[in-house]
């Protein structure tokens, strides 16, 4: 019998992810992985991870990787690929990271136009530190830092970093995905290759957005926060190809 | 006939393999692996080969054999 | 060799490229912008790239990037701009990254003035950022002075895979000098000492590699990380050897001006003009603020010298801290100070020092 399918080789072998239940952060990892071997890209590859359950990957996967400090990790990015411009240089950013502390890193190595792929996890929530509120909690919703949920007169709105970033002229490619149905999973994947590929071809920023889920400081239990994807995270951050140049 | 061989020790339990296999072949078991979870297993031979559970699968505990 | 009529700032950014630095970002700031301006125009001329980032945050961890993958980086601010790239700075040392930073100083603390000072003393020494790590801290005194010892920091940054902070106040930073240019190392030399990093760089390697680079600013586990702070203190540690220090009539001098940077400069004027006068005043001036030379103040002949004379412009004085753990109450220390952008006179150290000459009883 031939193997169809079973997980990418670049995450360590005897390696289980320290990610809670059902977190896309297991899935998406294993789809950027299966994209580099497609590629055969391994061995050239370089990421940059954020601070917050995203840097909980180091140890997990099996290429070449640093943690930036909280918010910067698109700025680290810009140095490595501008030194060492054969190297594919990717971020791996939750919201808290890329859209709250690191806004302005962000928005700069988009206008920049740097020839790096940013892989942006938006969860509406800042995970690891326990579930505080962050730009892209839902209205309404509850947060340890919102006790009464999201309201507008206080916090604002949600942030759509995508439509953000398609207002400059530099991004190559912005698309937003999920990861909460098996057809969601493939698009994301297909999206994460596009935007590798458009650095390998030395077109500029891209950045692939995935609606991703909490369970844990969502409070609810796997299935559910599927169910609450499609429902409420879907609404706000409706899935799609924002740029594609 | 296609078959799945599932990982244990990187099974979560999340349950979305069982959500998403159109032949209902798996199922949360009763056993658990060392960190305690419940891991899936399959229950009937009726695996069409999709792919879907492997696919959705986080953590890369199911092998799809063709 | 070759020789040339420079500004402190534009000779960092030619010695820095000479010593095979291929990465400069940096954000503008006074009264330091002649140093990306001036690697603006020569990074595309040796195939180097230079970034003006978005804030002096984001500069420092391009530069964190850029070290990553072992090629030769740098950045310089001035005082508030290295306060924002203390974040960076700490990431750097805490993940072994090689990389220099120049702060051309200026005044007080906040925004402070633009004009120079010695006011981030403790800040380069002791905390430029959080987590108690430690870097080289050079303090040139002149352009020449400045032009040799960035060239060397990238040689320190190497060796011990850590960052190494150029102390340079904004006199010597903004002022013009004769100097002597060091050989450029070639594109052979520039890549073999980035290939010689290929080992931990961040650049990408096969799977089945002993070791996939991990560059990591911090650890997970408590063992781990207490083993990273061991092995840093070893290496600060290890830098005894590497003091630099000038002694200026030292030998017979009754009193000692302990000065660094630009003060140091100005005093070794005001020892000529007392010498003249028959006061026997004598100097030592660190080069290396970090390592410190305690061994110079700790070794004075107490029973000759009768006073150190702390110069530094720098009010509340900083240096003089460092300076008293050698002397270590043998005699007393005067201070000499200004701040805030005033720059230190030759006529107000030697005042100073016939002050004390006059009540220790002397002519």
């Amino acid at each position: 019998m031939e193997k169809i399918y079973s997980r990418t080789k670049t995450i360590q072998e005897d390696k289980v992810s320290g990610f809670c239940p059902g977190c896309f952060h297991s899935t998406i990892i294993k789809l950027i992985g299966e994209v580099l071997e497609e590629l055969n890209v391994v061995d050239k590859t370089a990421c940059v991870l954020g601070i917050g359950c995203c840097g909980l990957h180091m140890d997990y996967i099996a290429y070449d990787n640093t943690t930036a400090p909280h918010g910067r990790a698109t700025a680290v990015a810009t140095g490595m690929k501008r030194a060492n411009p054969e190297t594919l240089v990717f971020t791996y950013q939750g919201d808290g990271d890329f859209a709250a502390i690191g806004l302005g890193e962000s928005i700069s190595a988009a206008n920049r136009g740097e020839n790096i792929t940013v892989i942006f996890v938006n969860n509406g929530i800042y995970g690891m530190t326990g579930g505080q509120m962050a730009p892209t909690t839902l209205m309404g919703m509850k947060a340890s830092t919102a006790p009464k949920g999201r309201i507008a007169k206080e916090h604002g709105y949600p942030m759509h970093m995508c439509e953000i970033l398609n207002q400059l002229t530099a991004p190559a490619y912005l698309e937003r995905t999920s990861c909460n149905t098996v057809a969601n999973v493939i698009k994301t994947k297909k999206a994460i290759k596009k935007a590798f590929q458009n650095q390998l071809d030395g077109k500029g920023f891209s950045m692939v957005e995935i609606v991703s889920n909490c369970p844990t400081n969502w409070g609810v239990d796997p299935l559910a926060s599927l169910d609450f994807i499609e429902e409420k995270m879907l609404v706000e951050y409706p899935l799609g190809v924002i740029r594609d140049k | 006939m296609p078959k799945i061989q599932v990982i244990k020790e990187r099974c979560k339990s999340c349950g979305y393999c069982v959500k998403v296999c159109p032949k209902k072949v798996i199922a949360v078991g009763k056993d658990v692996n060392s960190k305690g979870y419940e891991y899936v297993q399959p229950v009937n031979d009726d695996c069409i080969g999709c792919m879907a559970c492997g696919r959705i699968c986080p953590d890369g505990a199911i092998e799809v054999y063709k | 060799m070759s020789r040339q009529f420079m500004k402190g700032c534009e000779a960092i950014a030619e010695a820095a490229v000479r010593a095979g630095c291929r990465f400069f970002a940096g954000y503008p700031i006074t009264p330091q912008n002649e140093v990306p301006e001036y690697f603006a125009r020569r990074m595309p001329e040796v195939g180097g790239a230079f970034v003006q980032g978005e804030s002096e945050v984001a500069s420092i961890n391009m530069v964190y990037g850029a070290a990553s993958t072992g090629t030769r980086s740098m950045t310089s601010s001035s005082s508030p701009g290295v306060a924002l790239k203390s974040e960076g700075i700490s990431y750097c040392a805490s993940a072994r990254i090689p990389m220099v930073y120049a702060n051309v100083s200026r005044g007080g603390p906040g925004v402070g003035s633009i004009q120079p000072a010695q006011m981030d003393y403790l800040q380069a020494t002791k905390a430029s950022g959080n987590g108690g790590f430690q870097m080289m801290v050079l303090a040139p005194a002149s352009v020449q002075e400045v032009v040799d010892l960035t060239y060397a920091a990238f040689d320190y940054a190497d060796r011990d895979r850590n960052p190494v902070c150029l102390l340079v106040d904004g006199v010597i930073g903004t002022m013009m000098e004769p100097i002597e240019l060091p050989d450029f190392k070639s594109d052979e030399e520039v890549d073999k000492m980035k290939e010689a990093k290929k080992s931990w760089a961040c650049v990408g390697h096969r799977l089945d590699y002993p070791n996939r680079s991990w560059i990591e600013p911090g650890h997970w586990k408590t063992s781990d990380m207490q083993k990273a702070n061991e092995d840093a203190a070893a290496l600060y540690k290890s830098w005894e050897k590497d003091v630099q220090v000038e002694e200026y009539f030292v030998d017979d001098a009754e009193i000692v001006i302990a000065a660094y940077g630009i003060s140091a400069r100005t005093s070794k004027t005001a020892i000529d003009i007392l010498r003249k006068e028959g006061i026997k005043a004598g100097m030592i001036r660190p080069i290396t603020l970090n390592p410190f030379p305690h061994k110079s103040f700790e070794n004075l002949d107490y029973s000759r010298v009768k006073a150190i004379l702390d110069v530094e412009m720098s009010i509340p004085a900083q240096f003089i801290n460092d300076v008293a753990v050698g002397v270590n109450n043998r005699c007393p220390i005067e201070t000499c100070l200004c701040s805030g952008g005033n720059l230190m006179k030759r006529s107000t150290i030697i005042e100073s020092v016939k002050k004390i000459n006059a009540e220790l009883g002397g002519k």
